[in-house]
């Protein structure tokens, strides 16, 4: 006999069901509802969603093709040690999932996906294709001027291809809603890390990324139904160890993956799995010259991330270290996708210095496509009953 | 193993780089500061300013690569918790620093006193230094140069880069040597950068002649070496210059190709490839022989650019010093996106008169080889010459396969001449 499905369970099976397609069919809906409606496309980790909204875009995230997808075509541009991530984007491509895609960012993240910019230029000459650059420079006066200076020439590109303008009370409006967005992101996080037996890893993950795939407007209602409907949820709280996900913010695992952590005995109560909608952590102000407001947010208040270089040494780690003992999580498992030169050229720094502060932590590679779950399970178990024992 | 034979430029070379290491490891008696920097968007001229003298990890792995060291550095790190997936320079580097740090010479290397990372064109750059800057706790500036993703730098990236060597790389290196910047002597050191650029650009183009005097892969690493480390804007560096065109003059002169490792001389030179990637040094000379055996030589390479395009045109300039030196860092082959690379190697084939393009796609490094499949395939396209492709890596002897190289480019060389018979029928 099937088990009643809660309101919040409703909620993330929806979520679920828009992730899983990869026809991106709500995107296409959306673009079909009203002539003249563009969608860009982008991929992780982090581009100012509120440009692309201001200029009257569906901003549409991409992660790959998970593991739903037969990678045909796509390893034919790949040699065996690169990732899968960017094999499987060309996959969606060249089948045409995304033929509906009218302009495409590439942010920073890894020499991989940026030259997988140029790659989409030459291979999808017809979709505006956009390396989309952030700064490693800190300083307001430096990095803060080049990258104003870049969202503007965002803002100019997006204009060009919606032939429309993007006026700064547009964008102010547009900030206000990703605040909004932002504030019900943070606080399902916090639910979770509060009462992580209610919101199960895998919902949680859905709803965030079916969040990068609908309006945002659409997404607020969602989350705010998703956090009263986690009020009320019923679920029996396991004697399972509370732990924090790093290492998987560009190449995502499989579901089944995250569902394997939480079956060996570990609650995720923090992670940074398709970090996008987190990337900003405190509002982006909404008075004066909105792309300095965005530029601000991004130097002063965005999350440390293996894509982003760390100033001072003191600082590096400083983040996963603070967010361990935000959320209460009592170990780490830093999940890394195979070949991730960020993610796995971080890892001793970030696992060292977790070490150093005394947070039991554990590593893994895993790939969107995984599909052997037993060795996960068993080192996630094992890594919790030590937790257990000896923490 | 017999001992390689060199052109004298080569062996030039050898000394000028030894010298360096010579320097460097004796920092502490004549009490000079060491920098740690990249080669590609190096700032040489600049820490000439400040009497600095250029470490440069990536040549240092390379000089272990060549040395059969690399393998059991590599190994050392990954024992140290670093992934076996990421680049090997950077673990050949960190299992140095187990062993001992010992350079070349046989002296150990000195904790450098300032990493200079000049951030172009490779994103693991900025994670090998954040992971030296953990354990040396020196001082790091970091100059980051964005990469030209549409295919070109822009205003705004420019006035990035030459705001960041204002405010932060000159103060910074002003600091840590206590010498006070002088403009004056930039430019005095940059014309000397623009004679030596000169003559190299002359010397990389000869691969246009039938037959071509230069291997420009495995002879160009020899011919890039100074300008590419500490020596560029140096009077050695000009020297070397005026020394490798007179040498690669005599040998067009004579209608004569270049020397091999063997002795020999590659005059009869059956085929012509361009190579896009860097080459494997741990058997870089068994690499070059299987080339030579067939009868192949290189008249241009990508790698030959990653510390600079000046065959493009690019010089550095006296007149304009900071924006000059921003350019440069700018221009590098690897901050180019995709198809300015498919343009580039596309019109080394047309200028050089090439067979095709042969990729040698390297396991360790990201910026180069993500994509490459394409670009062979694009290349291909607009030329109509066949492409290959082989796998091999920078300093990790384990994935240097000599059966499977010798095999893919014996296969290549079968393709060419049946590519020539078919065009001769048609003919």
């Amino acid at each position: 006999m099937d088990m009643p499905v809660s309101k919040a369970g409703v909620i993330a099976r929806r979520c679920e069901s828009i992730v899983d397609d990869l026809s991106f069919q709500a995107a296409r809906d959306w673009k079909a509802a009203e002539p003249g409606r563009k969608v860009v496309g982008f991929l992780p980790v982090y581009v100012p969603m509120e440009l692309i909204h201001a200029a009257g875009c569906l901003p549409l995230g991409l992660f790959g093709g998970g593991d739903r997808i037969e990678v045909i075509h796509g390893d034919a541009y790949y040699q065996s040690y690169i990732c899968r991530i960017p094999r499987s984007t060309i996959e969606l491509g060249v089948t045409g999932r995304l033929d509906f895609v009218d302009g495409l960012l590439f942010p920073f993240v890894c020499d991989v996906i940026r030259n997988l910019s140029g790659m989409w230029k030459v291979m999808f000459p017809d979709v505006w294709t956009k390396f989309f650059d952030t700064p490693q420079n800190f300083d307001p006066e430096i990095g803060g001027t080049y990258y104003t200076h870049e969202l503007r020439e965002l803002r100019a590109d997006l204009e060009r291809l919606t032939g429309r303008d993007i006026t700064d009370a547009a964008l102010r409006a547009s900030i206000a809603l990703y605040n909004e967005n932002r504030r019900l992101v943070r606080a399902v996080y916090d639910a979770r890390a509060a009462e992580p037996w209610k919101a199960p890893a895998a919902d949680v993950y859905v709803v965030m990324r079916a969040g990068l795939m609908m309006p945002v407007e659409e997404h607020n209602v969602l989350l705010a139904d998703y956090l009263a409907a986690l009020a009320i949820e019923d679920r029996p709280r396991k004697d399972n160890v509370r732990v924090a996900i790093f290492g998987s913010f560009c190449e995502q695992p499989p579901l089944a993956l995250l569902k394997s952590i939480e079956m060996a005995g570990c609650y995720v109560v923090e992670d940074d799995y398709s970090l996008v909608n987190r990337f900003i952590t405190e509002d982006v102000a909404t008075d004066g010259d909105p792309l300095a407001a965005l530029s601000t947010a991004y130097l002063r208040h965005s999350v440390e991330t293996s894509c982003k270089y760390v100033p001072n040494e003191a600082d590096k780690g400083r983040f996963h270290v603070e967010r361990v003992k935000q959320t209460g999580a009592e170990g780490v498992i830093y999940a890394a996708p195979s070949f991730c030169d960020p993610a796995l050229l971080d890892r001793p720094m970030i696992c060292g210095r977790l070490s150093d502060a005394g947070i039991p932590n554990m590593s893994f590679k895993y790939a969107e496509n995984s599909g052997q779950m037993q060795p996960i399970r068993e080192q996630a178990g094992a890594f919790a009953d030590s937790i257990k024992l000896w923490s | 193993m017999t001992v390689a034979v060199k052109e004298p430029s080569m062996l030039l070379q050898k000394e000028m780089i030894a010298g360096n290491y010579d320097a460097i490891t004796s920092a502490h008696e004549t009490g000079r500061k060491v920098s740690s920097t990249f080669v590609p968007g190096n700032l040489n001229e600049l820490l000439m300013c400040f009497g600095i003298l250029n470490n440069l990890p990536e040549i240092n792995a390379i000089q272990n690569g060549m040395r059969r060291l690399s393998g059991d550095y590599i190994m050392e790190a990954e024992k140290g918790g670093h992934s076996e997936d990421v680049c090997t320079y950077v673990k050949a580097d960190i299992g140095m620093m187990g062993r001992g740090n010992i350079a070349p010479n046989g002296k150990p290397f000195p904790e450098p006193d300032v990493l200079l990372l000049s951030y172009t064109g490779c994103y693991t750059f900025m994670k090998w230094f954040e992971l030296l800057r953990a354990e040396y706790k020196c001082p790091t500036l970091m100059l980051h140069v964005p990469y030209e993703g549409d295919g070109h730098s822009t205003p705004n990236m420019i006035d990035y880069v030459v705001k960041q060597l204002k405010e932060v790389i000159i103060p910074g290196l002003e600091e840590v040597s206590g010498v006070k910047f002088d403009i004056d002597r930039l430019r005095e050191i940059l014309a000397l950068s623009a004679k030596a650029e000169d003559d190299l650009v002359w010397c990389l183009e000869t691969g246009k002649h039938k037959p071509s005097p230069i291997d420009a892969y495995f002879g160009g690493v020899y011919y890039i070496g100074p300008i590419f480390t500490a020596f560029r804007g140096t009077e050695e560096a000009v020297d070397y210059y005026t020394a490798l065109r007179q040498e690669v003059k005599a040998r067009l002169d004579a209608g004569q190709g270049p020397t091999l490792p063997d002795g020999s001389v590659l005059t009869d030179q059956k085929y012509r490839l361009v190579v896009e990637g860097p080459p494997n040094w741990t058997s870089f000379r068994e690499f070059w022989q299987m080339f030579a055996d067939e009868g192949a030589v290189v008249v241009a390479s990508s790698y030959t650019k990653v510390g600079g395009m000046y065959d493009l045109g690019f010089r550095h300039d006296p007149a304009d010093p900071l924006r000059s030196l921003a350019e440069y860092c700018l221009g590098c082959y690897t901050n180019r996106n995709l198809p300015s690379r498919v343009d580039i190697l596309a019109q080394y084939v047309e200028d050089y008169e090439a067979d095709g393009l042969l990729v040698n796609s390297i396991k360790s490094c990201n910026s180069f080889s993500a994509g490459q499949l394409m670009i062979m395939r694009e290349v291909e396209r607009r030329t109509g010459k066949p492409g290959a492709f082989i796998e091999t890596d920078l300093v990790d002897p384990r994935y240097f396969s000599p059966a499977n190289v010798k095999n893919r480019l014996e296969s290549y060389f079968q393709m060419i001449d049946q590519k020539r018979r078919g065009a001769n029928k048609a003919a």
